[in-house]
């Protein structure tokens, strides 16, 4: 094989990998502030701003990865 | 006139076909000319043509070379500063001597309050109003460039590296001066021993060094990654009708890029508050460490 297609192969499994650990990352922490507003209404907007805030961070490192493969992907 | 079902016409075929080959120089790589829409470029798109933009002379310090020239990026960096200045000036002007804001300020009004109770008080205190300049700027440069680039023929600046690098710079240097003048320039150098016995300072201080600058990185490569990603999305669902070479086809990508537009717009709001919300959670850090350690012991 030659680098350039495993290249591109490293690209296209990285992006992939990246993503099913964040859409887990993400379901799990979504999943605790449906429970937690779902006992609790009044407090739903302080669960939502910490959802978001929490989500964008877990996002932050998973564009760690992106910005890797688009590398790898264009350097190919 | 072609039916919609058919494939397009050979003619618009070939013309698609040139324009792509004569935008990317000749390189024949549908990928890269779909990225040229998304990286920074030495040429401006208006409705009008393509404007050439200058090339300035680049100088070389120490081995790296800065190549100065204005590039799309920059323009749209310098547009954003405009607007901005401009909007903050008259809406203070309009509404100096009054209580309550009046047209747009009222807009203004939101985002400052915004900032200021829910950004600032929270992670700084009250002692954190006197960085409320910063923090709002921050809030509403960033939110005005990513902003740009969702319009037509427009680019997002905070899509280049560069760009984002130079505000976590910034915000590196509004941490550190924030700790510093809460702290005092001793204790701020104390908190960067970490609390350990002398012996294993050689050990401990480039950590801590390290640590110091982790922070801003992630708030950089956050905002490039993100704004980068959602174009590279936006444009690839794009080059979707370019694939498949039909017009029925074109329903689907042109339904999928409204919808991830409006998931862009509020990625847009969404960055701009994580970056200045980290910026004043950081800095708040830094100014409470002050609070422990004037008398008990210094156990981190």
């Amino acid at each position: 094989m030659e680098p350039n297609a495993l290249g591109y192969l490293a690209a296209g499994l990285g992006a992939a990998l990246t993503v099913i650990g964040a859409g887990l990352g993400i379901g799990k922490l979504a999943a605790a502030a449906m429970e937690a507003s779902g006992r609790q209404p009044e407090v739903a907007g302080q669960v939502r701003t910490s959802m978001l805030i929490a989500a964008a961070l877990i996002e932050g490192a998973t564009f760690f990865a992106l910005a890797i493969c688009i590398i790898l992907a264009t350097k190919s | 006139m072609s039916f919609p079902g058919t494939p397009a016409s050979p003619d618009t075929l070939h013309a698609v076909h040139d324009t792509l080959h004569a935008a990317h120089g000749g390189k024949e790589d549908l990928f890269s000319s779909l990225l040229h829409h998304v990286q920074d470029s030495h040429e401006l798109e208006t409705p009008f043509g393509h404007i050439e933009l200058p090339h300035l002379p680049s100088f070389s310090v120490a081995g790296v070379t800065f190549d100065m020239s204005i590039t799309k990026h920059v323009v749209f960096l310098w547009v954003g500063g405009v607007i901005l200045c401009l909007l903050g000036y008259l809406v203070a002007r309009k509404n100096a001597g009054r209580d309550v804001p009046h047209g747009f300020g009222t807009l203004m009004e939101t985002f400052i309050v915004f900032v200021r109770d829910e950004i600032v008080l929270p992670n700084m205190g009250p002692a954190g109003v006197k960085y409320l300049p910063y923090l709002l700027t921050t809030f509403l440069y960033i939110l005005l460039m990513n902003l740009m680039g969702l319009i037509p023929y427009g680019a997002s600046a905070t899509g280049n590296v560069n760009v984002t690098a130079g505000l976590a710079i910034i915000a590196f240097v509004m941490i550190q001066a924030a700790a510093i003048r809460a702290q005092g320039l001793g204790h701020y150098l104390a908190h960067l021993t970490g609390g350990v016995h002398w012996s294993l300072w050689p050990i401990m201080i480039p950590i801590e060094i390290l640590g110091l600058f982790t922070k801003p990185f992630a708030l950089c490569i956050r905002l490039f990654a993100n704004m980068t990603g959602g174009h590279i999305v936006l444009v690839s669902l794009i080059g979707l009708i370019f694939i498949f070479q039909s017009y029925i086809i074109a329903v689907a990508p042109v339904g999928f890029v409204v919808a991830i537009n409006f998931l862009e717009l509020f990625v847009a709001l969404l960055q701009a508050y994580i970056f200045t919300m980290l910026t004043s959670l950081f800095m708040g850090l830094g100014m409470q460490a002050e609070g422990h350690g004037a008398a008990a012991d210094h156990g981190h």
